[in-house]
């Protein structure tokens, strides 16, 4: 493995990859710009893109984090023409960050095929610039690491998800910046929780905030828990939060951010997921794509993703790192996963052996080694309407202070 | 053949029930803190059985933490699932809630 090295951006972010994404401001321009990805054939060509016609500031501030995330090195933003995306904001707001960026729209370029010629063209030139990035080392406490269950069991919140906590609390210890989330899924240990944040304020927003969840997912009528959750051996909502939540180890809690948010400093944060206010857009995150685009807008440069029953996916613009929680699951889709930590059930391997093993994979990542699912092309998406107040002051302590 | 290492775990000690951390096949003979218990049924990788016997109504302790309540009373190394639990929070559901396979609404 070679020494972690990133992408020097103009805000002194440094990314571990160099992306080029082609955003599709409304679903009308998706297949054009999946095309012109598509054509591109090339892995660090991502897709991403919001479907909806009408504007949404949530939508647009995750669509401004991703375009200049650090991982990103350019941009080519894919407009139809009508829709009410603002095109013009976004870039300028990737022009601002130093980072090339071209605008396609498809009811002015002469349609479908003049489009997909144009945007390939641009993906060359947005490329070329790209490559002229200078390249730096990079530091442990320079990380962004981010984390999500998803195809929980009875095991996850045995051997991945506490192996991953380990992991969290060493890359904290370094100064790195961690970020756990889904209050829903946290349903349960809100004490708990708020006795580790680093001020009583910040512990008493923490509280509010599972408990807003818990409110806005009995509105919904369903908790954030699946049938395969149920098959799985978990039986209860708070179960299924206990075990979620020993991914963030034992790290006192830093801040309490929302999607988009990046955090001010090194530390463990908790992001909020659930909208604020009434219900109106539906269910808070709709599968574990969501959630994941949520914690690369906020910064993360890689994703620790662990799964009993066996995800597959892997995400645009941030690798995700799989780490499997169930022996019998990774003897299934061994091809998938990163890390069997199913080891330690069958008294293998210890959470620290297996924590160690998953930040070693962090920074193979981050030295430009490609995860299991970014060597296999997964590159999923997904961004949907939500509405979001800002943090408050307590939210934040060590910026306050 | 035997199994090398118990199929049973105990997460924390103010625990009331085990994790199956091996699959367990009805007949098995279990350990159950010292106990001598026959598996009723098979239970796969992530459930749990049953630590001593419990009454409806009881607080399931999971990780020294409570998970739920029981619904009906199970033995010692019975099956605990959504059959005779439940959350003290929002109601799990199940892949029949919605087109369910009941053959009614």
């Amino acid at each position: 493995m070679g020494e972690m090295r990133g992408f020097l951006r103009s805000d002194g972010r440094k990314g571990i990859r160099n992306v080029i994404v082609v955003a599709y401001l409304v679903e009308c321009a998706h297949h054009v710009a999946r095309r012109i990805v598509t054509l591109s054939d090339d892995m660090d060509v991502h897709l991403i893109g919001f479907p909806g016609c009408y504007p949404n500031s949530y939508a647009f501030q995750i669509m401004t984090k991703l375009c200049t995330h650090p991982n990103v090195g350019g941009v080519l933003l894919v407009s139809l023409g009508c829709e009410s995306f603002n095109r013009e904001a976004l870039r300028q707001a990737v022009a601002a960050s130093g980072r090339p960026v071209e605008t396609l729209v498809i009811q002015q370029a002469g349609g479908t095929r003049a489009t997909i010629e144009a945007g390939r063209e641009a993906v060359g030139r947005l490329k070329a610039i790209a490559g002229q990035t200078p390249v730096a080392p990079m530091a442990r406490h320079e990380l962004v690491v981010g984390t999500i269950c998803g195809g929980s069991d009875g095991t996850s919140g045995i051997t991945a998800n506490p192996a991953v906590g380990r992991c969290f609390d060493w890359l904290v210890e370094a100064g790195a910046t961690c970020i756990f989330e889904e209050t829903g899924e946290l349903v349960g240990c809100e004490r708990i929780m708020s006795d580790r944040a680093v001020t009583p304020e910040l512990g008493a927003e923490i509280e509010a905030c599972v408990q807003k969840a818990e409110r806005y997912y009995t509105i919904m009528g369903f908790g954030s828990f699946a049938p395969g959750n149920a098959e799985g051996g978990l039986t209860t909502q708070e179960e299924k939060s206990m075990g979620a939540y020993s991914k963030s180890g034992s790290s006192p809690i830093t801040g309490l951010i929302k999607p988009g948010d990046i955090p001010p400093s090194g530390g463990l944060y908790l992001m909020d997921v659930v909208p604020d206010g009434e219900p109106r857009f539906g269910f808070p995150n709709i599968s574990d794509n969501a959630e994941i685009v949520e914690l690369i807008a906020s910064g993360s440069h890689v994703i620790l993703f662990t799964t009993g029953r066996g995800s597959v996916v892997g995400s645009a613009i941030s690798p995700v790192i799989k780490v499997c929680a169930n022996p019998e699951t990774y003897t299934r889709l061994a091809d998938d996963m990163d890390v069997n930590a199913g080891r330690v059930l069958e008294g293998k391997a210890t959470l620290d052996e297996v924590g160690a093993e998953i930040l070693g994979l962090v920074e193979a990542a981050a030295a430009g080694n490609r995860t299991v699912s970014e060597a296999l092309g997964h590159q999923e998406f997904i961004l949907t309407y939500k509405s979001f107040e800002p943090v408050g002051p307590a939210c934040l302590p060590t910026r306050a202070a | 053949m035997s199994t090398p290492i118990s199929p049973l775990i105990l997460l924390h000690p103010d625990d009331n029930v085990l994790v199956v951390r091996a699959a367990i096949r009805a007949g098995d003979a279990l350990d159950i803190d010292g106990t001598p218990v026959t598996a009723a049924q098979d239970v796969t990788v992530g459930h749990k059985l049953a630590r001593r016997a419990l009454a409806a109504g009881d607080k399931v302790l999971k990780y020294g933490a409570p998970i739920g309540s029981m619904t009906a009373a199970v033995d010692v190394g019975g099956h605990v699932h959504m059959h005779n639990m439940k959350s003290d929070y929002i109601a799990s559901h199940t892949r029949q809630v919605v087109g369910g396979s009941e053959g009614g609404h």
